[in-house]
């Protein structure tokens, strides 16, 4: 089996190369538009062009990207792709997102269909390898674990009470796989029931057709929160895998994936330094005023060239958090204190606190 | 209609005259047929192009290697044995078996009951005759994946569970399946039993393959009725008069003049709808039933593996589709009559 | 004994076993009757549907631009009216020579019916209530208009009138879609009936064309384009369309160069259209083959050219022969895009997902589908009844019969 990894710059000179030789001349036409300088990528100014990012989401995920009564989206995973929206036009509205199921949410990616994946995705190996599905991930935005939650009125205190029960999954996704092994580890023979979306897997647990549905944990929190009866089921303690759930691009082009990596540390960052909505004003004035503050000037782009580096507007910094806020804002407003979800920060806190949340840094 | 209108014959006047090559009737086929093959042939070698030069970007080149890697997965309901660290290949293979166990009992059922509608759509008795046209008219127009969902998410899943199943000797009807009393390991008949809040049984059908296999029967049997009706009605008057004054009742006429007679019209229409039932088994997984479909689209995601996954797909229903077509044509033949 | 009990007795219960299965059939549907009536007035909770009814009715839809959709609303019901009105303007003697024959005036009362009851049932506001009214009201005066006063226009008035429809229909993409100085709506807010209906109409309406080119390929004397045909239409008609879509959706952006693949929905669309057309194909084809040979030698021998025959003289008549089927095949094609929503499309059954995913509405499942099923059921009927009144009125018998 031989894989080749071919950069889009090579593939692109290839086709320039050859564009001569085919006869059709609107392949003519697409191959030409494919040139570009400096750092301009091919998918950053394809973004540009087209005056909007276009951003794959689940949709119908409680504090991760779901749709309100008037048609609008928020949660954590919209607010990544409002981020990168406003670091790229100044205006987190310059989106559109795409409802994905877990099946299809790669093949949208690789073929161009979405900009950028912002839909609970955990980082694995295989789906970053250029081998496997060839993604770029940025930082992770949530540290979750697979759980499994139980109705109370089923006794069920720990994995192995499963055995035998249907347990509710939905397919294509690494919970499936993770499910498989666990149980095989144990010798746990069980029934998994897959269905191709979220709402299906939850609609049959709730009917009872399971007696356990099997998540990320904050994904069943999210889930149990919108139930009619949330205290009528458990999460058990038992935490299945890791799942680092986080942001990704294509592989093919490092341009873009840097600009998304950047602007997700930038949220860290922005939170690390205590600067938030409210104050972002302050601080930008306060940069400019006060030319010591070498830090806060180059990362509120003041100084220095990060925005021309990343292929961003200098101000990029300013308009990603005057847009949506830092991380712990993020946090709150959508799966934190201040949402229905209520979960903890757990590892989710600054790296200063003891948590897992860490910005390189800005210079 | 247009069949008056006429126009001056031009190859009247043009006779004698020299045909330029661009109207020489030997010519202009060829140059059709060139200009149309020339335009398909640039078409599919532009599509391929792409494919080749994206597929080589994304680090996708076709390959099958990853067939023989271990799935990862399980599937909770196969004839084949399967389990998560067998490969792939016996993922789709334990798909493609559980495919035709759908395939194979819908066929059955849905002849049964088309066949018996299309017979009541002639009988005596007008409340029967017109509660068929009723249950055809009211089918037909709803889509099968609305049937689908409403028999799953609607019917079956509302089935008791548990100590409180509808519970008949040797079957038991639950929220999980339809369990029936055989014999189990050791020739020792054994019926339906609670293990652990879980019923088991010899003989086991989820809900999955029930909701599945309920709305395949109750879509595929109304276009039956429809055939099977069609075919009745194309038997001469004469036959049943005939039949009758020979005093052979209702149900003996039928059975024994008019659907022999019938199945000529019969078979070629059942081959289609029998190939419609094959295809719309593929629904199976909005209602979560593992079917060849199915387990390629976890396969897909798993892998990756976009082109590959089609092309097992399209190939696997093709073949299937040649299949039941070749037993009907065989079928055909025989029925047909040997006249002399 | 009464004549109307002897005709129940010969009907119901001509033999015993006759009896038996009268008055089985009687207790299931009894039975059946009363749960269902007991379901619909005192379980079920239809807030589901009043609550949702613009979802399902547009989707997504930006709530400033749906005066867009109220006007081609209102389009459509004047192009019906018209058309109605003028497909009645001259009175035939078969119907009692009237303007409004008895179907007419039962469709006219169905539909005012129609418009007073449900916009009432679905709890809407009493402007909105209007409004819907508003447009029934255009619908009936101009059919009533077009009927007396259509005769009266100058004939070159009257032949242009039916390039009326394909106009309405690109002012509605228009509409639809926006441009032309209207604010864009894209295509990923599409949703509900109006996704099913655009989707539907743009595969049947081009699936039409396609499908009597590849009828005529399979039936050309040359043989690529013979080949070429029966390998297209047999391939597409082996192929699952769940797996079709599949592939439109999954490997349309390899096999085209980046950023050319269409989007999603039209995608789709494109996806059906293709589909449908191969389906089409085998309609017209058992169409042609049912036209005598001597037809296209007769039209050839009164100097007709190859395509002029074939135009005016075999196809008029294949299609009158393969209508039934065409018009089953738009049939399931409006049913086929149910499996939209299994593409993630917001289309009728995608909305319907969605809305059973709001914690409000858990659990209202069959709510939601009976009313989907319903609203199917009235379409695809609607089509099937049309299609029956168009044969009729082809047939060259009930033709000649009319003069």
């Amino acid at each position: 089996m031989r894989r080749q990894t071919v950069s889009l710059l090579q593939a692109a000179a290839a086709a320039r190369r050859a564009a001569p030789l085919l006869i059709l001349p609107f392949l003519l036409a697409s191959c030409a538009s494919e040139g570009g300088g400096g750092v301009q990528s091919t998918k950053m100014a394809t973004i540009k062009a087209r005056g909007k990012l276009i951003c794959g989401v689940d949709g119908s995920l409680p504090g991760f990207s779901f749709v309100g009564p008037d048609g609008s989206y928020s949660g954590l995973d919209v607010d990544v792709c409002k981020a990168m929206a406003a670091a790229l036009f100044g205006d987190p509205g310059k989106v559109e997102y795409r409802n994905l199921n877990s099946s299809e949410r790669f093949a949208a990616l690789a073929s161009g269909e979405v900009d950028l994946l912002s839909r609970n995705t955990t980082m694995t190996l295989s789906r970053d390898a250029a081998g496997g599905n060839g993604l770029s991930f940025a930082p992770p935005t949530f540290y979750d674990g697979q759980g499994v939650m139980v109705p109370n009125a089923s006794g069920i205190k720990t994995l192995k009470d499963l055995a035998g029960k249907p347990i509710c999954v939905e397919s294509g996704t690494t919970t499936e796989l993770n499910l498989a092994d666990r149980m095989r580890e144990r010798s746990i023979p069980y029934t998994p029931l897959k269905f191709q979306t979220g709402d299906q897997t939850y609609a049959a647990y709730l009917q009872g057709r399971c007696v356990a549905v099997t998540s990320d944990r904050s994904q069943l929190a999210g889930k149990r929160s919108s139930f009619p009866s949330p205290d009528a089921h458990t999460l058990l303690p038992d935490v299945m895998s890791k799942e680092p759930l986080t942001p990704a691009t294509v592989n093919a082009d490092p341009v873009w994936a840097d600009a998304v990596r950047w602007t997700v540390n930038t949220l860290f960052q922005a939170e690390e330094l205590g600067i938030s909505k409210a104050n972002i004003a302050a601080k930008v004035a306060e940069a400019r005023a006060n030319a010591n503050q070498a830090d806060l000037r180059r990362f509120l782009g003041v100084e220095g060239e990060f925005g021309k580096q990343l292929g961003l507007p200098a101000d990029f910094v300013p308009k990603i958090i005057g847009a949506v806020g830092n991380y712990g804002e993020i946090f709150d407003r959508n799966v934190g204190p201040g949402s229905r979800l209520k979960l903890d920060r757990g590892v989710n806190k600054q790296w200063k606190e003891g948590g897992l949340i860490y910005s390189p840094p800005f210079r | 209609m247009g069949v008056t209108r006429s126009s001056l014959p031009r190859s009247v006047l043009g006779a004698g005259a020299p045909v330029p090559w661009w109207r020489n009737r030997r010519v202009i086929p060829w140059l059709v047929q060139g200009a149309v093959g020339l335009t398909v042939l640039v078409l599919v070698a532009f599509l391929l192009s792409n494919l080749i030069r994206n597929l080589t970007a994304a680090g996708l080149l076709l390959s099958w290697g990853w067939l023989s890697q271990p799935a990862g997965f399980d599937i909770a309901e196969t004839i084949l044995p399967f389990q998560a660290s067998d490969p792939y290949w016996r993922g789709l293979l334990a798909g493609l078996v559980n495919t035709l166990r759908v395939v194979v009992t819908g066929l059955l059922g849905a002849t049964l009951l088309g066949t018996l509608l299309g017979m009541a759509s002639f009988s005596g008795n007008v409340l029967l005759r017109n509660l068929t046209r009723v249950y055809v008219e009211v089918v037909r127009n709803i889509p099968l994946l609305l049937q689908l969902v409403f028999w799953y998410f609607v019917v079956f899943l509302s089935l008791p569970n548990g100590t409180a199943a509808i519970q008949l000797p040797g079957v038991v009807l639950a929220k999980s399946g339809l369990y029936i009393a055989g014999f189990a390991e050791g020739l020792r008949w054994m019926g339906p039993h609670l293990v652990n809040g879980v019923w088991q049984a010899p003989l086991r059908w989820s809900v999955e393959f029930g909701a599945l296999l309920t709305g395949l029967i109750a879509y595929s049997s109304a276009f039956i009725a429809e055939v099977v009706r069609g075919g009745i009605a194309a038997v001469p008057k004469g036959q049943w008069e005939a039949a009758s004054s020979l005093g052979l009742s209702w149900i003996q006429t039928l059975r024994q003049v008019v659907l022999p007679q019938a199945l000529r019209v019969i078979v070629p229409g059942l081959n289609t709808q029998y190939i419609s039932l094959a295809k719309n088994s593929s629904l199976a997984v909005a209602v979560g039933f593992s079917d060849l479909y199915s387990v390629a689209e976890t396969t897909l995601n798993q892998t990756g593996r976009a082109v590959e996954v089609v092309l097992v797909l399209l190939g696997t229903y093709l073949a299937l589709d040649l299949f039941i077509s070749l037993l009907m044509n065989g079928l055909n033949r025989l029925v047909q009559i040997r006249e002399r | 004994m009464n004549p109307l009990l002897r005709r129940l007795r010969h009907d119901l219960f001509a033999t015993p076993a006759d009896g038996l299965i009268t008055l089985a059939l009687l207790g299931v549907i009894g039975a059946g009757a009363s749960s269902f009536l007991r379901w619909a007035f005192s379980q079920a909770r239809w807030a589901v549907i009043q609550a949702n009814s613009t979802l399902f009715a547009v989707g997504r839809y930006p709530i400033d631009q749906q005066w867009r959709l109220w006007l081609l609303t209102a389009l459509l019901a004047a192009a019906t009216g018209i058309t109605w009105g003028m497909l009645r303007s001259h009175p035939r003697p078969d119907r009692g020579g009237t303007l409004w024959p008895r179907n007419d005036r039962i469709a006219v009362g169905l539909l005012v019916a129609l418009s007073l009851l449900l916009p009432w049932m679905l709890g809407l506001s009493p402007s909105v209530q209007l409004r819907w009214l508003a447009i029934t009201a255009v619908l009936v005066l101009l059919r009533w208009l077009a009927g007396r006063f259509g005769p009266l226009l100058p004939g070159p008035f009257k032949r242009l009138l039916p390039l009326g429809l394909p106009l309405l229909y690109l002012i509605g993409m228009v509409l639809i879609g926006g441009g032309l100085g209207l604010a864009s709506v894209s295509p990923s807010e599409w949703g509900g009936l109006l996704l099913t209906l655009l989707q539907s109409s743009f595969a049947i309406l081009l699936c039409f064309p396609l499908g009597v080119l590849l009828a005529l390929g399979r039936r050309s004397e040359l043989p690529l384009l013979r080949w070429g045909s029966v390998l297209y239409i047999e391939f597409i008609r082996g192929a699952p369309l769940i797996t079709l879509l599949f592939l439109g959706q999954n490997m349309l952006g390899f096999l085209l160069p980046g950023g050319l693949a269409p989007e999603r929905v039209w995608r789709a669309a494109w996806v059906l259209t293709l589909f449908a057309a191969a389906y089409l194909a085998e309609a017209v084809r058992s169409g042609l083959a049912a036209v005598p040979r001597g037809q296209l030698e007769a039209a050839r021998s009164l100097g007709m050219s190859m395509p002029q025959a074939f135009a005016s003289v075999v196809l008029p008549q294949a299609m009158r022969v393969a209508l039934p089927s065409m018009v089953g095949q738009f049939i399931s094609l409006l049913q086929d895009t149910t499996l939209l929503s299994l593409i993630g499309l917001m289309e009728l059954l995608g909305t319907a997902r969605t809305v059973m995913a709001n914690p409000a509405f858990l659990g209202r499942n069959a709510e939601v589908y009976f009313t989907l099923a319903v609203l199917f059921w009235c379409c695809c009927a609607a089509l099937g009844l049309g299609s029956r009144a168009l044969e009729r009125r082809l047939d060259p018998a009930a033709i000649a019969r009319s003069g």
